[in-house]
């Protein structure tokens, strides 16, 4: 059996940052195992952006948020595997992993949970109808057609309007991809709304609140859904049932911790959050045993989970050395997002909610009445929300981010290096679409130069080799 | 030409090939679908019944009674789980009890071994989450569960094993009586010629009987919907629970699968359609009404999924067996308990057959065995180890929440009858069939069998047919 002084579970967010924090508060023998390829997690896929903004104060796709951690982890000198999965976790922390090498044990002063959360599936909802294919959750698609490059689907209904059910509104109407409506059985939806804007305004996508999916159509492929208004009791209304034709339901219906390992180990759980049960240092109530991330409980942005990270991986670190656990930061509190529509305008008034910072202070525009006179603004409280709101009123801009492919099949993500005008989205997707790279590539190398007659270079956000 | 052409790859079908492929004969197996055990072998209860329900002297008594004696000897033979869990079948009131009696009076008629009556509070100590409101039980130790579409599998890839040849996609729409034997023909042009005919074809039984000219009874598609819990509802109950039947039928039952999920239903209405697989928000709400007086409380939040199957429900109040032309043999109206009579039914068909003049001499080689797949879940790291060591497949864990290596997959799509759709991986491994329903794991095993087969991954499909996954490939058409 091998040892360890920490062993973290997990290279997403949450585990690099408990790495490279476990390192800095004086761990030697730091691991951190993952199942994919690379490290990274759920970032590598979520190539839009927004990422970042809390962290390092400047918005970032998922890889290159993902990369800027991964840098840390390998300039810290820290041992990972890849292609690992852990298989058992128990409570005296020792660890079983299966690789192509073959099966291991790791016996680990102190072991830090990060293996992220998963998405609820079909099942769970009880939707009535058929089984067909064509029924997948955002995340998968996001996988099809980020990672792999397929197209799960051309006409789409999304149920669900958490930030991955929009953000895969916006990815597949890039693609060309039809998304017919996005269905939300609660009153508002928990999407960012920022990401209400950016997905489903911009390309004039139905938000249908207070509907859900009551039948699933189609015996091979879906032919289409019913969608039904509900009560304030959640129970469909009859006679408000609607068929949409489409050839593939997409769910973002929530996430779930994912805890086999932590139900393993027999930590206790906490059946609200169907996470771990965890203190202020980040540990369960195995000695020795910390969590962090979404595998306690999802977490809005990846900022706060880095957060989690850091103070889990010091806290596994100390526990590992003997010393006396430390709570984070007193006094950092997290600045919450505003979610939902409920803050924004009805469309064609000048409010704007301003994605500069986390504040999303709500900013009213009035247009100047003479020539020569300038814009005023409300409710602002800095001069870049200014700046942000008058150009959102009169010529919105938006950062672009896709895919290219490569020769070999790999997908490369990629995003303008500033925001480009809106109106413009599509011409320079075509001309995206048209280009095919070849690898090795850097984060950062202009691919294409000043797109579409506009400021903005497309670049890589990733590198690959 | 075939000695023998099977119509139907289910259970009756795959036991009926693996028992004749004993014999020097050549065999064909016809399946309309991609795959095996697509009907109603791949959703019903899974119960190996112990035979207390049918009628004395029907066949479905006699048939289930000598299925369930078989049962356990097939499954080792073939490598499939088994597990003899028992069954209580539970009396609430007067009119439960009484027909509980009646129920113990017609098993112990039927052979059953072992059937007991116990009081309330002894089902309860067997299985303490039953309700307080339970009277009495009559248990039914030989009672058990099996995997349904693992066996037919199992069982066609038995036969295949040993010579028997299956047909996919095979949709039979005519069968024509010559001198020398019979002349199938699918609906895609193919042509089959064989001396003998077996119809094991399910629902469609009765419309394969019309074509050689027996119109003598009708096959309805009876809906049993269905709802499966997570592994962690496990502790619900051990047993299969069922309701004493009353004047209202049989109801639903409770059950942990071999696999150790908790099962619920079915429901029992007849449907118009014969492809009508639908899962109704009523059906469900009738099966979370009557499992909730079984016990005090059931975990419905631990749903991963529903579903819907058709029995082959024949209106001859018995399984049909018979040989209405010469040459043909019906295996029709196979509806419950004709997972556990399977095995006899197959005995059955082969006596028939023999007593019809079919000269046939057994095989020397014939073997009754699998080879045993490997579970790596449930190895011990030792074992582990020694599987990675001496194949690194074995070390990439395609689907996370059931732990099914890359191995295991490979396995299932060279292993007779190969699986060659998703969701046929997903009945050969259960890479797909845990609490993420295959969000994780679905894109690794597309491109698995993408890659063993030599086909595009746009071209890899859920369950055959049009049920294909992806629409082609992006950014791929514009540039040239």
């Amino acid at each position: 059996m091998k040892n360890a002084q920490v062993v973290i579970i997990g290279g997403g967010p949450a585990g690099m940052s408990a790495a490279v924090a476990a390192k800095e508060a004086g761990a030697e023998r730091v691991m951190v195992i993952e199942r994919d390829s690379s490290l990274g997690g759920i970032l590598q896929q979520c190539i839009h952006n927004g990422f970042g903004l809390h962290k390092f104060g400047e918005e970032l796709t998922g890889p290159e948020y993902a990369e800027r951690y991964e840098k840390l982890v390998s300039d810290a000198g820290i041992e990972f595997l890849t292609d690992t999965m852990v298989t058992d976790l128990s409570r005296d922390r020792v660890v079983t992993c299966v690789n192509g090498n073959g099966c291991m044990q790791i016996k680990a002063d102190a072991v830090v949970l990060a293996m992220g959360c998963r998405e609820r599936p079909r099942g769970a909802l009880n939707v009535p109808g058929e089984r067909p294919a064509g029924v997948i959750t955002a995340g998968t698609a996001q996988k099809f057609v980020n990672m792999k490059g397929y197209l799960p689907g051309k006409k789409i209904v999304i149920l669900g309007s958490g930030d991955i059910g929009l953000i895969m509104a916006r990815r597949m109407t890039l693609e060309g991809v039809e998304v017919k409506a996005v269905c939300e059985i609660m009153e508002d939806s928990g999407g960012l709304t920022r990401n209400i804007v950016q997905c489903l305004r911009d390309f004039e996508i139905p938000l249908k609140l207070h509907h859900t999916v009551t039948e699933i159509h189609g015996k091979e492929r879906v032919e289409g859904v019913t969608v039904t208004e509900v009560d304030d009791k959640l129970n469909p209304v009859r006679g408000t049932e609607e068929y949409i034709s489409c050839d593939t339901l997409m769910l973002s219906v929530g996430l779930i911790p994912e805890n086999e390992l932590s139900k393993k180990a027999e930590i206790k759980m906490d059946l609200k959050t169907k996470g771990p049960v965890i203190g202020e240092f980040k540990q369960t109530e195995v000695p020795g045993i910390f969590a962090c991330g979404n595998v306690v409980k999802v977490h809005e942005l990846v900022d706060f989970v880095s957060d989690e990270g850091e103070i889990a991986g010091r806290n596994a670190a100390r526990f590992a050395l003997g010393k006396d656990l430390e709570a984070g930061e007193k006094g950092k509190k997290h600045v919450t997002e505003k979610k939902g529509v409920k803050n924004l305008a009805p469309e064609g008034e000048p409010v704007v909610i301003c994605t500069v910072c986390p504040v999303g202070c709500k900013i009213t525009v009035t247009s100047p009445e003479k020539e020569g006179e300038e814009f005023k603004t409300e409710g602002n409280t800095c001069s870049r929300g200014r700046a942000y709101a008058i150009k959102e009123v009169t010529s919105p801009e938006r950062t672009l981010t896709t895919v290219m492919r490569c020769g070999d099949g790999t997908m490369v993500p990629v995003k303008t290096d500033r925001p480009i005008p809106k109106d413009k989205i599509f011409e320079c997707m075509k001309i995206i679409n048209e280009k095919t790279l070849m690898l090795p590539i850097k984060l950062g190398d202009i691919i294409i130069e000043k797109i579409g007659e506009t400021e903005a270079n497309v670049v890589c956000s990733k590198s690959l080799s | 030409m075939y000695k023998a052409a099977i119509i139907g790859a289910g259970v009756v079908g795959g036991m009926t090939a693996r028992r004749l492929s004993a014999y020097d004969m050549s065999i064909a197996i016809l399946e309309k679908e991609a795959d095996v055990a697509m009907g109603q072998s791949k959703a019903n209860s899974g119960i190996v019944h112990a035979g207390f329900d049918p009628k004395p002297g029907s066949l479905k008594a006699v048939l289930n009674v000598e299925g369930n004696r078989l049962m356990e000897k097939t499954c080792a033979e073939l490598g499939v789980g088994y597990r003899k869990n028992g069954a209580l079948i539970v009396a609430f009131n007067d009119e439960d009890m009484k027909n509980l009696g009646i129920l113990y009076e017609r098993g112990a008629e039927n052979g059953v071994e072992g059937l007991k009556l116990l009081d309330g509070d002894q089902a309860r100590k067997m299985e303490k989450n039953l309700s307080k409101s339970v009277r009495g039980a009559l248990y039914a130790p030989t009672s058990g569960v099996v995997c349904p579409y693992e066996l037919t599998i199992e069982a066609v890839g038995n036969a295949m094993d040993n010579g028997a040849e299956l047909y996919r996609n095979f949709k039979v729409c005519d069968i024509k009586k010559e001198a020398h034997g019979f002349i199938i023909e699918a609906e895609d042009g193919r042509i089959i010629e064989s001396e003998y005919v077996i119809n094991c074809a399910g629902i469609y039984s009765d419309k394969i009987a019309s074509m050689v000219g027996d119109d003598s009874f009708t096959v309805t598609p009876r809906a049993g919907e269905y709802m499966l819990l997570d592994k962690e509802a496990g502790y619900l109950t051990d047993a299969t629970i069922f309701k004493v039947p009353d004047h209202m039928g049989k109801g639903v039952l409770a059950t942990k699968t071999v696999d150790g999920n908790i099962l619920l239903g079915p429901t029992s209405v007849d449907r118009e359609d014969k492809e009508d697989c639908k899962v109704t928000a009523g059906g469900l709400a009738v099966v979370k009404e009557k499992e909730m007086r079984f016990f005090d409380e059931v975990p419905f939040d631990k749903v991963i999924t529903q579903f819907t199957g058709l029995r082959a429900h024949g209106d001859k109040g018995d399984f049909i067996i018979n040989s209405p032309v010469k040459g043909f043999i019906n295996a029709a109206g196979i509806e419950s308990p004709g997972l556990t009579s399977a095995p006899a039914i197959a005995v059955k068909i082969e006596k028939l057959l023999l007593e019809s003049g079919m000269h046939v001499s057994l095989k020397e080689n014939y073997n009754p065995c699998r080879k045993k797949r490997v579970v790596f879940s449930r190895c011990s790291p030792e074992e582990k180890n020694r599987l990675i060591k001496e194949n690194s497949d074995y070390g990439q864990i395609i689907c996370r929440c059931e732990e099914v290596t890359k191995a295991e997959i490979l396995d299932a799509i060279r292993t007779n009858p190969g699986a060659v759709d998703v969701d046929g991986i997903k009945r050969r491994t259960r890479s797909g069939m845990g609490r993420c329903q295959g969000g994780f794991c679905m894109p690794g095993v597309l491109e698995i069998l993408a890659e063993e087969l030599k086909k595009a991954p746009e071209e890899i499909t859920k369950k055959g047919g049009d049920s294909k996954i992806l629409f082609g490939r992006l950014k791929a058409g514009e540039k040239k």
